[in-house]
């Protein structure tokens, strides 16, 4: 809806503050429209605190959650586990990067000869993607480390790192393969006619293009992995969700809890703000190719 | 020297049966155009030359070897045949040098510079040597189908496919594409083109073949396909051009 104001609006400046706003999805809306959306979110936040406030059971979920001191006492020890997490994290994602996209070349490729290999692919995705990441862990975590095998880490760090890059390889080769999919097909055909082989192809033509189609809905399962890190902390290992368990445990409150959650969330809501963002730039990108 | 042979070439997807048994030669330096409907054949005989369609029978030859046959380097063949795509295809996610130089340096094996001399020698030929570090989506489409060429050509080919290459155009930026064809032409290149540009076969094509319904219904020179044609189908599908005021 375009009101009379925002027509003579300095397009400038309300283009600044549209990519502002990008991920509040205000885009357009105008002077008025912000107004508008500052007043209904007040109200809508002032009922929502009224009916917490006003409830039987609030001072004591007050006590045991809300609780400054517990919260800022517990952080330092929490925010070191979860250094762990972050760790974790990173390195799973580097892995998960590279063996998903074997993964998603693997199914994507023509042929009869290949189809042993593409339906390895398909049901590993499907397994990897079926099974509850909690019981991969624990299935790798306790039963890997007690085969003893030589030569081959014991630790259950380790272990439930190589479950998480196992689950979410599933996923992120889905992500691959769909942008495999959706470079059309006259692209490979250009590249074959000239000379080069599919191998060649698929690294110079259709994976650069693939990725960049991808990275958005990349980030969302980087988000989801960041998240997952937690479910270490099943094995017994000391990660922020453990240590908060264990925090928790010591005072009979949940503050502990917050401040673990506190962490996760200065890690995932940046990515979310750098995924819509890439988003948005790829979809302006897009409409300035087209116009061109 | 012949350059390119094709004897009784079938291909089929499904039922539908798009070429019926092609029997067409090229000698080298000639240039053939192929007219015909929509679906007459034209892009898949083109197709098939550069083996992006697998025959269901009939042989091909290039020179003196077939391509055809069992167990041929696809590879190597096409990148002694050169095609353009009525739309481009270029890469949108590399500049015009980098469209050109890709194959050069990666099939050929050539050096950066060596690729890059030889990319921008073509480009600076065909106009285009300003926009060497512009990405296709920022080219005009006549442009982009003018870098497809060069693209094309950088492989050193020994025979170019054509396959309406100005379909896609607007029709002020057909004259600067069909103007490189006939630069070629004059070159001495071997080129089989797949056009609706009835004027240009005709100034251009040392032989025009006229396909209806998978198969080379009359072929002879350019004047008498246009002037004198023999067969009832032919004189239809002219009749039907110049009705439509393109010949």
């Amino acid at each position: 809806m375009a009101s009379e104001g925002d027509r003579r609006a300095d397009p400038e400046v309300a283009s600044r503050r549209s990519r502002l706003l990008s991920g509040f999805r205000l885009e357009a809306e105008g002077a008025k429209g912000v107004a508008i959306a500052l007043l209904s979110t007040v109200v809508f936040v002032a009922v929502i605190v009224v009916a917490v406030t006003q409830s039987a059971g609030w001072p004591e979920v007050k006590r045991t959650f809300f609780d400054w001191g517990d919260i800022s006492s517990s952080f330092p020890d929490i925010a070191k586990a979860f250094v762990l997490n972050v760790k974790i994290f990173l390195v799973c994602e580097v892995f998960i990067l590279v063996l998903a996209l074997v993964i998603a070349v693997l199914r994507s490729l023509p042929g009869p000869v290949f189809f042993p290999l593409r339906a390895l692919a398909t049901i590993y995705s499907d397994l990897a993607r079926g099974v509850p990441t909690i019981l991969v862990i624990a299935l790798l975590g306790f039963g890997a480390p007690a085969l003893q095998l030589t030569g081959v880490p014991r630790s259950r760090v380790f272990w439930a790192g190589v479950g998480l890059i196992l689950v979410y390889s599933g996923y992120v080769a889905e992500v691959y393969r769909a942008g495999i999919e959706s470079v059309h097909p006259s692209q490979e055909a250009a590249a074959r006619s000239l000379g080069l082989s599919r191998f060649q192809a698929l690294r110079r033509v259709i994976l650069p293009q693939a990725i960049r189609r991808v990275i958005p809905p990349l980030l969302n399962d980087f988000i989801g992995l960041q998240k997952d890190t937690a479910l270490v902390g099943t094995l017994g290992v000391i990660e922020a969700f453990n240590q908060s368990q264990i925090d928790s445990n010591a005072t009979f409150t949940y503050g502990a809890y917050l401040a673990a959650a506190a962490l996760f969330v200065a890690i995932t809501i940046p990515l979310a703000r750098l995924t819509d963002w890439l988003i948005a730039r790829d979809r302006r990108r897009r409409q300035a190719g087209a116009l061109a | 020297m012949t350059a390119v042979r094709l004897e009784r070439v079938h291909k089929s997807f499904g039922e539908n049966e798009v070429l019926r048994g092609i029997d067409l030669q090229l000698a080298d330096h000639e240039v053939v155009c192929l007219i015909g409907a929509s679906g007459s054949g034209k892009s898949t005989l083109l197709r098939c030359v550069n083996l992006l369609e697998r025959l269901d029978s009939g042989r091909i030859f290039l020179g003196d070897e077939e391509i055809t046959r069992k167990g041929v380097d696809v590879n190597d063949v096409r990148r002694r045949i050169g095609i353009v795509f009525q739309a481009f295809n270029l890469f949108p996610h590399m500049t015009v040098l980098r469209n050109v130089t890709l194959a050069p340096r990666d099939v050929l094996d050539l050096s950066r510079r060596e690729a890059e001399e030889r990319a921008l020698e073509l480009l600076g030929r065909f106009g285009l040597a300003d926009r060497r570090d512009e990405y296709p989506d920022r080219l005009s489409g006549g442009q982009q189908q003018r870098v497809a060429i060069v693209r094309a050509l950088a492989m050193r080919p020994e025979l170019m496919l054509f396959d309406e290459v100005t379909s896609a155009l607007d029709p002020e930026l057909v004259a600067e594409v069909l103007n490189v064809i006939r630069e070629l032409a004059e070159g001495g290149m071997t080129m089989l083109i797949a056009t609706h540009e009835m004027g240009f076969a005709r100034d251009i094509a040392s032989r025009v073949c006229f396909l209806d319904g998978g198969l080379i219904v009359e072929e002879g020179a350019a004047e008498a396909i246009f002037s004198r044609p023999t067969q009832a189908r032919t004189q239809q599908f002219l009749e039907r051009i110049i009705e439509a005021g393109r010949l």
